[in-house]
């Protein structure tokens, strides 16, 4: 393909065509004052200028890799092989944009079908699709497929409090307008409680494992209750957690979603992430996303292409599911290049270390006179500490001291003062942790508190 | 001329669905038309058994390769039988969109059929499109 810009000769004849003289004509419709506005712009700088002055904005920030990092919530700190990076910034996946014509994108579309495949195993279902933009976004499509099931005849969305604060937002925001009930999360009701919100008008009921405090649970009582009632029951996961525990689908899930970062994205600050999203193949016509699958082309080879294409919004319009016709192909391909070279043992090992390394710092912790770990549900690598000082206190002490403590909980729930919600991975050393708990001990001693 | 298959037993919408009425029942599928004009057919999402559409109002719909369309109920009625052969043969509906390809069976709780045209109105009618 050749990428010729147009000639004067071509210009004049367009302008023709259209009947006017001047490119310039073409802008009346703008009036005159705001038609070239006087930009105060600076002078334009050197590239070394430039640079430099981008470093210094950048210096003002903490890296996360100057810390020893015991925060989550959402976001985790696992270490990326660099062979990642390496594939992901190859020309031929980086720059490549929706695979429309298979007979030019076979590479992305194999790319994305592993990733689907993977995610369907890891999470114990049928299929996924190609990725959202993130956790709480393929949560809100999955209200969608919920509501869709019922025809809209139910209105009535359970959501439990134990799902992120952020996610829970993103589907109010998401779904303001579709006359939805909204119920169960304004409070941490029992496992009984809060399934006997569920009535005939539920559409959808959706969980976490582990969830916003760490907590894991299983849901196969729940799944029945959901579905006695005629509702499809979702659960929100963290995919480091499912290389160890029970699969959602065997729970009996019907759809499973939940953030991908943690599979090879680097923090950033907040993005891009991307959110995966599975479900049983009765539902695969309804959800919303870009599916690829594989076939055989008439040589009888096998080759990818994307598939149940009418679903999407490009094709049904206003009759489709959702306005989503695309993924986040740059970090589905990252969390896919990060899954084949850990592999299934790659991956319980690193949950393993996540694991044991958030058992020990809890015991750790508990162990203090002054502080108490919540440890009365099972727990991956996240748990709520009580603390005896407010948390602003303690993680202002461990800033000092190189460490980024765990979220203060207060913040977002009034109930929880002074409780922290502490994360650790693998890439948290002994020492560290050790550290850790040298300075939560201080900080309690310092502020005169013994037990 | 292109033409397409009308028998004349049953009645027709604009909208491409037909429907053979017998008694208080009805078997309702797309025409010849219809599926000449979709191509391959991949999907036909049914409603359930005991559901109730008024005339005029979607009852399920039919996907191809690149479309999909709602299919139109052309009368009011409940639904007493759906064709779960289309689940595994989409198929049928190109090969035989009169008989094996038949989509619902009602029970026709409204007859009011003025919207209904006979056959020589809708091959007329598809000989203008």
């Amino acid at each position: 393909m050749s990428y010729i810009p147009h000639t004067d000769v071509e210009r004049q004849q367009m302008l023709a065509a259209i009947g006017v003289t001047t490119i310039e004509d073409l802008f009346e419709a703008v009036p005159s004052r705001y038609r070239f506005p006087k930009l105060d712009l600076p002078d334009g700088a050197s590239e070394m200028e430039v640079a430099a002055e981008l470093q210094s904005f950048a210096e003002a920030n903490d890296h996360a890799g100057d810390f020893a990092l015991f925060r989550g919530a959402g976001a985790y700190h696992h270490y990326i092989p660099s062979a990642v990076n390496h594939i992901l910034l190859r020309g031929e996946f980086y720059t490549a944009y929706t695979p429309y014509q298979p007979e030019m994108s076979q590479g992305t579309l194999q790319a994305i079908f592993e990733y689907q495949t993977m995610i369907a195993q890891l999470t114990g279902m049928d299929g996924a699709n190609a990725s959202h933009y993130d956790g709480a976004t393929s949560l809100a499509e999955a209200v969608i497929v919920g509501l869709e099931a019922s025809r809209h005849a139910r209105k009535k969305i359970v959501l439990s409090y134990g799902i992120h604060p952020h996610y829970r937002a993103v589907v109010r925001t998401y779904h303001q307008w579709a006359g939805l009930d909204i119920v169960g999360d304004d409070a941490d009701h029992s496992a009984e409680d809060f399934a006997n919100l569920i009535d005939e008008d539920t559409a959808m009921v959706a969980v976490a494992t582990p969830d916003y405090f760490g907590r894991m649970a299983d849901f196969r009582e729940l799944a029945k209750r959901v579905h006695a009632a005629g509702a499809l029951l979702v659960i929100v996961t963290n995919p480091m957690a499912l290389a160890l525990f029970k699969s959602p689908g065997e729970m009996g899930a019907d759809i499973v979603v939940g953030e991908g970062q943690p599979l090879g994205i680097p923090l950033s600050y907040g993005g891009p992430y991307v959110g995966f999203f599975a479900t049983k193949m009765g539902l695969m016509r309804r959800i919303s996303g870009r599916i690829v699958g594989e076939t055989l082309d008439k040589n009888g080879v096998k080759a990818y292409v994307m598939t149940l294409r009418p679903r999407e919004q490009d094709i049904r319009r206003e009759r489709a599911t959702s306005n989503i016709c695309t993924n986040q192909g740059l970090m589905a391909l990252a969390a896919t290049v990060y899954l084949s070279l850990m592999g299934k043992n790659g991956m319980k090992r690193a949950a393993e270390l996540c694991y044991h390394k958030a058992h020990y710092a809890a015991a750790q912790i508990d162990h203090l006179n002054s502080y108490t770990v919540d440890q009365s549900q099972p727990f991956f690598h996240e748990f709520v500490i009580q603390c005896p000082v407010p948390v602003a206190q303690i993680n202002a002490a461990l800033y000092e001291a190189g460490i980024i403590g765990g979220i203060d909980l207060g913040a977002d729930y009034p109930a929880l003062k002074n409780h922290m919600l502490l994360c650790v991975t693998e890439m948290n050393s002994k020492d560290e942790i050790d550290t850790l708990v040298s300075i939560l001990n201080e900080v309690s001693e310092k502020a005169g508190v013994t037990a | 001329m292109p033409s397409w298959k009308t028998p004349e037993t049953l009645k027709y919408l604009k909208s491409d669905e037909w429907i053979l009425i017998e008694g208080d029942m009805g078997t309702i599928g797309i025409t010849d038309y219809a599926q000449d004009q979709l191509n391959d057919i991949v999907f036909v999402e049914l409603p359930k058994v005991g559901d109730v559409f008024a005339k005029g109002k979607p009852f399920g719909s039919v996907e191809s390769v690149k479309a999909a369309s709602d299919l139109m109920m052309p009368v009011s009625g409940e639904v007493t039988e759906i064709n779960t052969g289309l689940k595994t043969r989409p198929d049928s509906v190109n090969n035989s969109p009169f008989e094996n390809g038949w989509i619902i069976k009602i029970k026709i709780t409204d007859a009011d059929n003025d919207a209904l045209l006979d056959a020589a109105a809708y091959a007329a009618y598809c000989q203008t499109r």
